[in-house]
């Protein structure tokens, strides 16, 4: 049902941006309101939702200790899984944000002639660097419709995105990347009963979602042709805030637009956030030096505990009689 | 359960989960799983809120009235006190990884049980009564209302975690159910929802200074009472100091390995390893509790006290403070205690008397750990050693959760082990270190009632133990933790009835030659050493 009801959502989406592509006062909305109405709710959405997070304190220092600590000086400490200096938590995050390092640590638990066996797991680390990957130089790739001329850096990336040289015009590497990866998630997440379980509908429509632009994407470079260079005066139009609505971009392109749009609005109220919230997570984040230095918490309270004194009152006799000092005879 | 159901019963376990979605399945409380419900009385002593009589199995729990506004505001207050929370509320992307993580999960096949479904019992009442979109669109984003049944589910389940952090480390972002459960319990305790089994040693510890309640003669008897063993035993006699101002040293540890089998004999170890190096260190009647079952109540309950610590070291003016063998009391000691409480003037930082080494990574806390401290005393050459009289155990170390996950005091007690035993063997490499699994009745889930949940729980460490048991004849099951002492002999018993389990601390005072000391034919639980005895008497015969 979830299922359905993600997917229906982003055809839905798909039949909208048809029919809309057919009316050009409908044009101007889907090529030019809209994303602009959709990147500035994914701007504000976006900061206001880490500003929101940032506003709460870390108030205590509890990093996930993924190794050895620093302790004697002849014991080699774990400096990228336990780090206890900045630079070292600097790595640790590098690694987490760039090579998914945690999930690459994922087993999967199976029961083998009677033993309870953590063998690897790998295939969600895979799905999870090939989309991400994939779909961050897809988007960096898409910068050449923003600017004129392209900058040299950009079109770097496109020939060597685009170095396989299959096809004409030649497929990229990110593509098939993003498809793959998004393949992969999405497989699993149908086809392993306990993903299957954890499932909502917030984690089948972005796929679902992305998974349509993507195909909206190869649809308009192979089989649906666009006219590139309308898209590319809408487009800087755009960037340069001076909008116009070329004639005959092509149906296809406002599809994919809308479901981009989608993408941005939807992002600051979805689970999609993880993209900011990494950064902040405070088991990730911080340096095991808790015994170190003292870390503050800013709504810290005095403690009210049972203090000696009251305690001594309470068993003076009993202390005396059994010889244990006491402050008061 | 360990009389109604076999092992092999027990391990009949589906981990594929019912094709029912979980929010449609009610909350099914199940005997032998749950702990029985706090006593007013203990709540009382401590001063928290709604202090009542109820029982797990009534159908009407007292809550207050206005309980749903108090749960959402107490829900509210602590996404604004805790960054944690509030991003782990948000980001979680339900991939799966940390789902075959959890011990309860994989012992008991229960689908709530998974890390992610655990959270999700709070992240849907967060989305669908504290945020905008789910509160419009329900169940479409997530979200479902809280209701008295809600409510009991998440007792139920907050109640079948033990904050051990294994998922957390699997986790992309870091998402920390332990900081979930943490929070959870929180709200549960706003009515006085907590299991006895954790609010009577609250109760105890802010009265008696300890969880078992051992008022300040009852310390110090039980200490000599071990005393008097080692005499036996070892030969020597050994005088320590308790509440002695001017002390070196204040050495606190828990108080369940003054009172039973097998953590005796670990600070038995503790006894004769500071009589051997001549430490000047006194014990606490007062500052009694190396653990804080606060922590599994309330972080507030954790500080209040945690908080004698400091209070002590500072009235008997010690220089700083040497901590025992324990899990959860190294979360608080390493993670918490340096936020609680406000620095004492009086401690310096922590140097070793005996080699001089300065314990640079406590120089803030003032604290050490027992292996760091011992790992430096054999490091040095101080100790004398004849690891040889552990020769008859194959030895495996079991890291706690807590030392290992949230401190990373890994190395320091492998170092004590292989200096003290010749025998030992590590467990498969995904089942130790960081990636150890839980005892399975940890943060204060270790009662009697509750066996069936924890002999599940501790499934995945014990098929460690047998496995390595059966590999190499492993037959002791070494560790850092006075709870690991009491659970996993219970769970060894159960799971793998030839593995003993001991402190490190116990094993180095078997190996440690001591002055004056007699043949040594027993170890520290009186037991004759094998070969030991009969070695003795034929080197006699031969005389």
């Amino acid at each position: 049902m979830d299922i359905i009801i993600s997917l229906g959502a982003v055809l839905a989406i798909i039949v909208v941006a048809l029919v809309g592509a057919q009316a050009t006062g409908l044009q101007y909305l889907l090529g030019i309101i809209i994303p602009y109405a959709a990147f500035a709710v994914f701007l504000v959405g976006f900061v206001k939702r880490v500003l929101d997070w940032a506003r709460s304190p870390v108030p205590f220092r509890i990093p996930t200790t993924a190794g050895q600590e620093v302790s004697l000086p002849w014991i080699k400490s774990a400096k990228l899984d336990n780090p206890s200096t900045t630079s070292g938590v600097i790595a640790r995050m590098a690694l987490e944000i760039f090579a998914f390092r945690s999930l690459f640590r994922n087993t999967k638990a199976e029961w083998r002639s009677g033993f309870l066996i953590q063998g690897p797991a790998k295939w969600l680390w895979l799905g999870a660097l090939l989309f991400h990957y994939g779909f961050l130089v897809t988007a960096v790739r898409h910068l050449r419709l923003f600017v004129d001329p392209i900058p040299a850096w950009i079109n770097g990336i496109d020939m060597i995105d685009g170095m396989l040289q299959i096809g004409a015009p030649p497929v990229y590497i990110s593509d098939l990347l993003l498809i793959g990866g998004l393949a992969i998630l999405l497989v699993r997440r149908l086809a392993l009963p306990k993903v299957r379980y954890i499932s909502l509908p917030a984690d089948y429509f972005p796929l679902f979602l992305i998974l349509a632009i993507g195909i909206t994407g190869l649809l308009m470079r192979f089989f649906f042709r666009v006219d590139i260079v309308g898209v590319k005066t809408l487009v800087v139009g755009l960037a340069s805030f001076r909008p116009t609505l070329p004639d005959g971009i092509g149906a296809m392109f406002f599809i994919h637009v809308l479901l981009v749009c989608t993408l941005l609005a939807y992002f600051p109220f979805s689970k999609l956030m993880h993209m900011g919230g990494v950064f902040l997570s405070p088991t990730r984040n911080l340096a095991n030096t808790n015994r170190m230095k003292r870390h503050i918490n800013p709504w810290w309270k005095p403690p009210k505990f049972h203090p000696y004194e009251e305690y001594e009152d309470e068993f003076r006799e009993l202390m005396k009689e059994a010889g244990i000092p006491v402050e008061r005879e | 359960m360990a009389k109604q159901l076999t092992p092999q019963e027990t391990m009949r376990i589906d981990l594929n989960p019912p094709k029912e979605g979980w929010m449609d399945i009610p909350v099914k409380i199940k005997e032998g799983i749950y702990s029985y419900a706090t006593k007013p009385e203990k709540v009382e002593d401590v001063g928290m809120p709604n202090p009542h009589k109820w029982a797990v199995t009534d159908e009407d729990w007292g809550l207050p009235e206005n309980w749903k506004e108090v749960f959402l505001e107490g829900f509210r207050e602590r996404l604004e006190k805790h960054r944690s929370f509030k991003i782990f509320m948000d980001i979680c992307v339900r991939c799966g990884a940390c789902a075959d993580k959890c011990h309860f999960f994989l012992g008991s096949g229960d689908p709530k049980n998974m890390p992610v479904v655990r959270a999700e019992l709070l992240r849907s009442i967060y989305r669908g009564e504290l945020t905008t979109a789910g509160r419009i669109l329900g169940r479409l984003a997530g979200g479902r209302k809280l209701t008295r049944q809600v409510l009991k589910e998440i007792w139920y389940y907050m109640f079948q975690c033990t904050e051990c952090r294994r998922c957390s480390l699997f986790c992309p972002y870091g998402i920390d159910t332990a900081e979930v459960t943490i929070i959870g319990r929180e709200l549960l305790n706003l009515f006085g929802l907590n299991i006895n089994w954790i609010q009577e040693p609250v109760s105890n510890c802010y009265k008696f200074g300890n969880h078992l309640g051992l008022q300040p003669h009852t310390f110090k008897q039980n200490i000599e009472f071990m005393l008097m063993d080692i005499e036996e035993f070892v030969g020597i006699k050994i005088e320590p100091t308790f509440n002695r101002k001017g002390a070196e040293i204040l050495f606190i540890t828990p108080s369940g390995d003054v009172f039973a089998e097998p953590g005796i004999y670990t600070l038995m170890g503790y006894l004769m390893l500071f009589e051997h190096i001549g430490l000047d260190y006194t014990w606490s009647t007062y500052a009694s509790e190396g653990g804080n079952f606060g922590f599994f109540t309330s972080l507030e309950m954790a500080q209040r006290l945690n908080a004698k610590m400091y209070h002590e070291a500072k009235r008997l003016g010690v220089k700083w403070i040497l901590g025992g063998e324990c899990g959860h009391m190294w979360r608080v000691v390493h993670q918490y205690m340096n936020t609680f409480n406000e620095p004492v003037d009086s401690l310096e930082e922590p140097v070793s008397p005996i080699t001089g080494t300065k314990f640079e990574n406590a120089k803030s806390l003032k604290m050490v750990h027992i292996s760091e401290f011992t790992a430096d005393l054999i490091k040095h050459g101080k100790l004398k050693l004849e690891p040889s009289r552990n020769d008859h155990l194959k030895v495996t170390f079991h890291d706690s959760c807590n030392p290992s996950r949230a401190m990373g005091l890994l190395d320091e007690p492998r170092y004590v082990l292989k200096n003290v035993c010749n025998n030992f063997y590590e467990m498969p490499e995904n089942t130790i270190r960081e990636q150890t699994f839980c005892c399975g009745s940890g943060s204060g889930l270790n009662a009697g009632e509750n066996m069936e949940l924890r002999m599940r729980g501790g499934l995945p460490r014990a098929n460690a133990v047998k496995y390595v048991s059966e590999k190499h004849g492993v037959n002791v099951l070494a560790n850092v933790c006075a709870i690991d002492r009491a659970t996993l002999s219970a769970s060894m018993e159960y799971w793998c009835p030839d593995v003993a389990v001991a402190g490190v601390s116990e094993l180095v005072a078997n190996a440690l030659i001591m002055e004056g000391e007699n043949d040594r034919s027993l170890n520290l639980r009186g037991e004759e050493i094998p070969g030991r005895g009969t070695q003795d008497e034929e080197a006699q015969e031969d005389v």
